[in-house]
């Protein structure tokens, strides 16, 4: 079973008409696939990864659940891939986007953007602390909600590893029902998108933890182990 | 340990928010910002060029809410080392014409591939980022492996942008006749 999903999804409308109908055509992995863009630590500032207070006034804060999503990026042998750029999206603690395209009745929170970012360190370690998104009503054709949901934004060491994927909740009752989510057809892979609340890690009075580790395909050397499935 | 790597999510039609929160009217969010507007530093060698163009559906509609992405070889044919982005920018397409422009310097050709950019594609409806590249109808393309690999020539034509004066024309077609050769990288 394709860990990734088809691109023709059509329980997910919007895919029936930006879905390619020819086959991918395979490359063997060049320079341009082996090498990609990657960032210095200098580029993040202090609060680029507290969405709770990078888009508030001075003093204030953003409403909503506290949380810290937290964990590792890896390539598929395990390995930690360190130094890689990060960058977050999601809706607000009413499920509303800070964007001029949604129109969801829930209001704005003047003191959250919903966006951040950060730098992985040398463990391949990340965390970021946010307020947790609730979930929204969209447009599919039926009675549709999103599960709650971070937008994650990956890059690797290489072109070819570069990823864009969704971190849901554990528990949350929507992810078997939402289109998006089950355009992966495997349910460990959905599984492995679904972030677990960590006790450990969790502040007594404070803010609760979320684990979730992305798994980026193989590194350089083991690019041509891990070629997608073709669709 | 072999781990699976991680499924892919549409981006989605806020993906401004997190990549080009600028765009998006997040004011002043890192410093008012956006990361990859500029592939390469004014200063850079090579020739300058516009590469410009409109990304399309299956439908002919434009995707508005599409983001592109380029990573390029510099006028010697080198990418950047570790450590560095010169060669690489991002564009969200305009929210009407879903059309994008970047300024850029042409690649050099690398090993046997003709000079090209190499392209990055995800918007809502696309479940996992479209692989792409741009060639250049000015170069010496005979050789070069992908498009070697392309039967059809209308097909291998959707990946070689035309030139007018300084601009070189790239649109992009995610569906129908017209569609775009998309890789498997």
């Amino acid at each position: 079973m394709s860990l990734q999903p088809q691109a023709l999804t059509p329980d997910y409308r919007s895919s029936r008409l930006r879905s390619p109908s020819h086959k991918l055509l395979s490359l063997a992995p060049g320079a341009g696939e082996l090498t990609g863009p990657t960032f210095g630590h200098d580029l993040i500032g202090p609060n680029d990864n507290n969405l709770i207070i990078n888009y508030a006034a001075p003093g204030q804060a953003a409403i909503g659940e506290q949380i810290m999503v937290h964990g590792h990026l890896l390539d598929g042998n395990a390995r930690p891939v360190s130094n890689a750029l990060l960058e977050f999206w999601q809706a607000n603690a009413g499920g509303r986007y800070r964007h001029k395209k949604d129109g969801y009745l829930s209001p704005l929170d003047p003191n959250f953007g919903g966006c951040g970012r950060t730098i992985t360190d040398a463990d391949g370690y990340y965390s970021f602390r946010t307020v947790r998104p609730g979930p929204y009503p969209w447009p599919n054709g039926g009675n549709d909600w999103r599960p709650a949901h971070i937008h994650f934004s990956c890059f690797g060491v290489g072109w070819a590893q570069r990823l864009i994927t969704q971190m849901y909740f554990e528990g949350d009752p929507h992810i078997p029902l939402c289109p998006i989510v089950q355009t992966i057809a495997d349910p460990q892979a959905i599984d492995s998108l679904t972030a677990r609340l960590d006790m450990a890690h969790t502040e007594p009075m404070n803010f609760r933890a979320f684990r979730f580790d992305v798994i980026l395909r193989g590194k350089v050397s083991t690019l041509f182990e891990n070629k997608l499935e073709g669709n | 340990m072999t781990r699976f790597q991680s499924a892919s999510q549409t981006a989605g039609p806020y993906v401004h928010i997190g990549c080009t929160p600028s765009f998006a009217g997040l004011e002043n969010m890192y410093g008012g910002h956006d990361l990859g507007a500029d592939i390469f530093s004014p200063d850079t060698p090579g020739t300058w060029v516009t590469v410009s163009g409109r990304i399309f559906d299956g439908e002919g509609m434009p995707v508005t809410d599409a983001m592109l992405e380029f990573w390029q070889a510099d006028s010697f044919g080198h990418y950047a080392p570790q450590g560095g982005s010169e060669g690489w920018g991002r564009r969200a397409v305009d929210a009407q014409a879903a059309s994008y422009s970047v300024n850029t310097i042409l690649p050099a050709a690398v090993g046997d591939e003709a000079p090209h950019i190499n392209v990055w594609v995800v918007a809502r409806g696309v479940n996992l980022g479209l692989h792409t590249r741009i060639y250049f109808d000015c170069a010496d393309n005979e050789q070069d492996p992908v498009l070697a690999a392309i039967d059809d020539p209308a097909r291998r034509s959707s990946l070689i942008a035309t030139r007018d004066g300084d601009t070189y024309n790239f649109d992009i077609h995610l569906q129908g006749d017209k569609e775009t050769v998309f890789l498997n990288v």
